[in-house]
This record gives structure tokens, sequence and C-alpha cells, in this order.
């Protein structure tokens, strides 16, 4: 069912085995994930809601511990050192950040303060300033909002403020959870080009949480499918723009003018559940 | 009209120390949401650790001084770590009953270690009367002021300006989003705490040293709690206004009110003025609203 798995192999520099994750002791959301993220990549994890794509990040990031989750299977492994016990603060300092979902920042703080905040790990006040411009370099509009209160920004600029403040921690590895959420497509195209070129200029590798499949397979080397906390489907961007069921289920396209029969679909909702 | 302006400049000069107590109060619920109701034991407790060296052990001020901020940044510290840090996750309601626990064991500990009698500094600030035209006010009570606003410039400087302060003010805003910037909450908590005892200490060398130093200082303490109800339980500005409202309101209450009922009301007046308040305005007067974008 994985399809043709390609193994990247020693530059792996996130490594998920059979994660399993429970909340609150009874809720099973994740029922064995494993996954990699190849150093200076970006990897794409697809998946409609509720199939456990946040809940992926949040067990890499540590934030489970924050929502009573816990990983009660398998291991999380970063630069081949094990991370699934550890605090969040020590998996930032590591190099791992995440965004969260919704533009989350410290709304009453300006943008240069929520910038600051995202710097905190690093002592080094010299580069400080440095990292502030090379923010601002990508994100220009940031720089004229510097004063401004980060809360009534638009959520475009929202957008690009997370994405600023994870870049000030020196992150070896985003997680950047949904950037699209709620935005215009214009607006989606202009991010996803600027994390294109953070990850091509910084080397920042990047996995992707998306439910617009088609812009996040758009920027990403490789993808995973993710479906009732499982990992379904995997393969190269390329692979997984041709796939039937990505182009079915996810994409909204199918072969030009055939109508879909009565009996395919139902061959496609067996298949989900025997995947579930 | 005269002892009026007297009387309101009095009050603003005492009013200086309650937005310290204030601002003690602010500073841990605005990062933790926990309202400490041992505010004023600690205040009791700065005054009479501070007296321990300074009189007690016959210490030089600048040792005193040094001394005490060290006893009361560790009494913080360990009421974060042994009370409050082990209750993460309980419900906020227990954490602040533990805190009106604590108000008792410190209660308690005090009368154990320096018994229910009065103390005094020797005199630590310039006493007698300072007139200017027709106001008079006592000198001390002037300098009361002077420290207190320089503790609240200090205070300010490490909230708005160092790293640790915009940690600070980052965790008050959003605790998991602080934890994935990699802000260990912790420590903030504990700095927190450790800043708030500091402020208390400074309170409570303070009101000893105009009033006299006894049990009774944790219930003077207590006026840090209409304080920050009138200026907004989040807010650094509001403290300094309603520590200038309660102490101008006490004092106009003790002239004017107490000839006719007989004495006391500058105790009352502070909390009726707060029963008002969060009456028409829950939030207070600065009170955080929340910035909603949907």
């Amino acid at each position: 069912m994985g399809g043709l798995r390609l193994r990247i192999g020693d530059n792996d520099m996130l490594i998920l085995n059979s994660v399993e994750v429970v909340y609150s002791n009874v809720i099973l959301v994740l029922r064995g994930v494993s996954l990699q993220v190849p150093e200076g990549a970006i990897v794409s994890l697809l998946g409609a809601n509720g199939a456990g794509k946040t809940t992926t990040l949040k067990s890499i990031s540590g934030l489970l511990g924050t929502e009573l989750g816990d990983v009660t299977h398998g291991n999380i492994e970063f630069d081949g050192q094990r991370i699934d016990r550890s605090e969040p603060e020590d998996i930032v300092k590591l190099g791992i950040v995440q965004v969260m979902e919704g533009r989350r920042q410290f709304g009453h703080l300006s943008v240069e303060e929520n910038l600051r905040a995202g710097a905190y790990t690093r002592h080094n006040g010299a580069s400080l300033k440095r990292d502030l411009d090379m923010v601002y370099g990508y994100f220009p509009r940031l720089k004229a909002l510097r004063r401004a209160t980060s809360g009534y920004c638009s959520g475009g600029e929202q957008q690009m403020l997370v994405i600023g403040r994870a870049l000030m921690a020196h992150p070896k590895l985003i997680l950047l959870d949904e950037p699209s959420l709620g935005l215009a497509p214009l607006l989606v195209e202009e991010i996803f080009g600027i994390v294109k070129n953070i990850n091509e200029e910084e080397g920042t590798s990047v996995l992707l949480v998306e439910q617009n499949a088609m812009a996040a397979l758009g920027i990403a080397s490789y993808g995973y499918v993710m479906e009732n906390g499982r990992v379904v489907l995997d393969g190269s961007a390329e692979k997984l723009r041709e796939n039937e069921d990505i182009r079915e289920f996810y994409l909204g396209l199918s072969q030009l003018g055939k109508r879909k029969s009565y009996r395919e679909v139902k061959h496609y909702k067996r298949r989900k559940r025997w995947l579930g | 009209m005269s002892e009026f302006i007297s009387l309101v400049v009095n009050g603003i000069l005492i009013g200086g120390v309650y937005a310290l107590v204030g601002l003690a109060i602010v500073v841990i619920y605005k990062s933790s949401s926990v309202f400490n109701f041992a505010v004023g034991d600690f205040v009791m407790w700065g005054g009479f650790v501070m007296w321990t060296f300074l009189v007690a052990f016959d210490l030089p001020i600048w040792a005193s001084i040094l001394f005490a901020v060290v006893v009361m940044a560790i009494i913080g510290l360990l009421t974060n770590r042994l009370l409050i840090s082990p209750m993460a996750g309980q419900p906020l309601l227990a954490v602040v009953l533990l805190t009106l626990g604590l108000s008792y064991l410190l209660k308690g500990v005090h009368s154990a270690a320096w018994g229910p009698t009065w103390k005094a500094f020797p005199p630590l600030l310039p006493s007698g009367k300072l007139t200017l035209g027709s106001i008079s006010f006592s000198a001390d009570y002037m300098w009361c002021f002077i420290i207190a606003m320089v503790a609240f410039g200090i205070f300010s400087y490490l909230f708005q300006r160092t790293r640790m302060g915009l940690a600070m003010r980052a965790t008050a805003e959003d605790h998991q989003l602080a934890r994935s910037t990699g802000i260990s909450v912790k420590t903030i908590f504990s700095a927190t705490w450790i800043l708030a005892a500091l402020l208390c200490l400074v309170a409570g060398v303070l009101l000893g040293s105009v009033n006299n130093l006894g049990p009774q200082l944790a219930d003077i303490g207590l006026k840090g709690f209409p304080v920050v109800l009138f200026g907004g339980l989040e807010s650094v500005v509001g403290c300094i206004v309603g520590g200038i409202v309660v102490g101008v309101l006490e004092n106009l209450g003790a002239a004017y009110l107490n000839p006719l009922v007989g004495g006391g009301i500058e105790e009352v007046v502070p909390f009726v003025v707060m029963l008002l308040v969060l009456m028409f305005k829950p939030y207070g007067l600065f009170g955080l609203k929340r910035i909603e974008r949907l």
C-alpha cells in the first residue's frame, strides 16, 4: 500500500519510526506513523481533516505534552538523537521550530517584539540585528509594520510574521502547519514562493502540512498522505501529482471528460475503509 | 482647601507604595493567571527580613539590603518550585486557594519567628514636614514615593527592554506558543515570583518605616487588591493609577469621614471603591481587552 518507497537513507535529518500517539490515555490518534525528512528538503504531509497531520507535527516539536498527548510507541530521531521524550524548549534548541496552525502570534506585542521572542533561545545579541534584517529581506512588508501591534495585522502579514519568527531561531527544520489557511490564492502563492526561497538560500528543511495539496506539492520534493492516523501513500512530489487517488481526492481532478461511475466510487470507499 | 490638597498629595505619595504591591500581584497574574492572595504576607515578610538583618544582626544598610534581596528571592523561588509548579495542569481555583493557604503559613511562621510584637526600623528616611506654599506633606512619604517610583522604573525597564522581560510578556499571552518558540515557561514563572517577592520587599520596608513593623503590615499589604482590581489585573499602568486612587481615598476618608463614624474608615474606603468599580467596570479601568480578529 505504501507505493514505491524512496529511501533517501544517510542524509535523513528527521526520522519517525512507527509513532503512536494517544491523547488523555484513551484517544488513539496516530497508529504508527513512519516518515523521513532529508536534510535541506521540503517534505509535504497531506491529508483530510482529522487525519493526524497536526498531531504528527506536535509529536515532533514536543508540544503534545502541553495537550495531554503522549508518544506511546515508536520513536522520533533528529540528527541521530531521540527527541520523543524531550521538552519543547529543548527541541527548539536542537533546531526544530513549529509554526502552529492559525498564525498564532503574541497579539499584544509589536511585530518586531514577536520576531525577537522567536530568537529567545539564542543569547547572542549582536547577531539579532542581522537576523532581523534577514527576515525583513524575505518579508519586506514586515519591516514597514515593525512597530505595529501584531494582533491587528492582516492574515497574510501574520502568516509572514510567524514564519519570520520561526526563522529567528536559526532552525535546521521548520514544521509548517497549514500556512495557506484562510488566505487568498495569490497570497498563498507568494508565501509558498518565500518558503521555497528560504529553503534554498538558508538550507532550512521544511515539513509542510497542507490541505492545499496542489500548492504543497508545487514546492515539495517528497510527500506523504495520511488517513486516519496512518501514512497511506508516499512518493516523490511528481509521482503524487500523477497519482489517480490524489488527483481525485485532494486535487479535485479526474481523467478529462470521464464521469465516475457509482461502482468506482464504491470501490474508493471500500478502499478507504480498508486503509483506515 | 489647602488641607484638602495636602491630604491628596500625601495620598498620592503613599499610593506609590501601594502601586508596588499591586505590581507584585499583576506580574504573577499576567504570566500565569494566578492571583496571589499571600501578597500581603510577602510584604510583611519583606519588612521583617530587612529588620532582622538591619536591627537584629546589626549589619550595615547595604549588607542588609543585599541579604534581604537574596532571602526574599529565595522565598519567591521556593514558593513557585514547591507550591505552584507541582500544581501545573490543576484547576486554577485550586492554585489560587493554595496561595490563600500559603498566606496563613507565612503568618504562622512569622509569629513563630518574630513574635506578635511591634518592631521599629531605625529612621531610614528623612522625617519631618515639608511645605510647598500652603501645602504640607511628610518628607518620609515623599521619599517613599520616590523610591517606589524608582523600583517601578527598574521593573518597567526589565519588563519592556530585556530579553527576559520580553519572554515574560510573551508567556503572559500564550503559554503553548511561548514554549514553541523555545521559552521555558517554568523558568519564566520562577522569575515572576522572584520579581514579585522583591517588589514586596521594597513595599514592606517602605511601609514598615513610615508606619511601624508589625503583623498588621500583612493587612496593609492587602491594599494591593483594590489597587489591581481598580486598575485592571493585567495592567502595569493601572497599578500606578490604582495605587494613587487608593492612597488618596483612604487619606480623604480618614480626614473627613472618621469624625462622623468614629475611626477606622480608611481601612474600608478602598474596598468600597473596589466594589463599585467591579460593578461598573469588571475588568478594571485598564483591564486587558483581548484582540479578536476573526
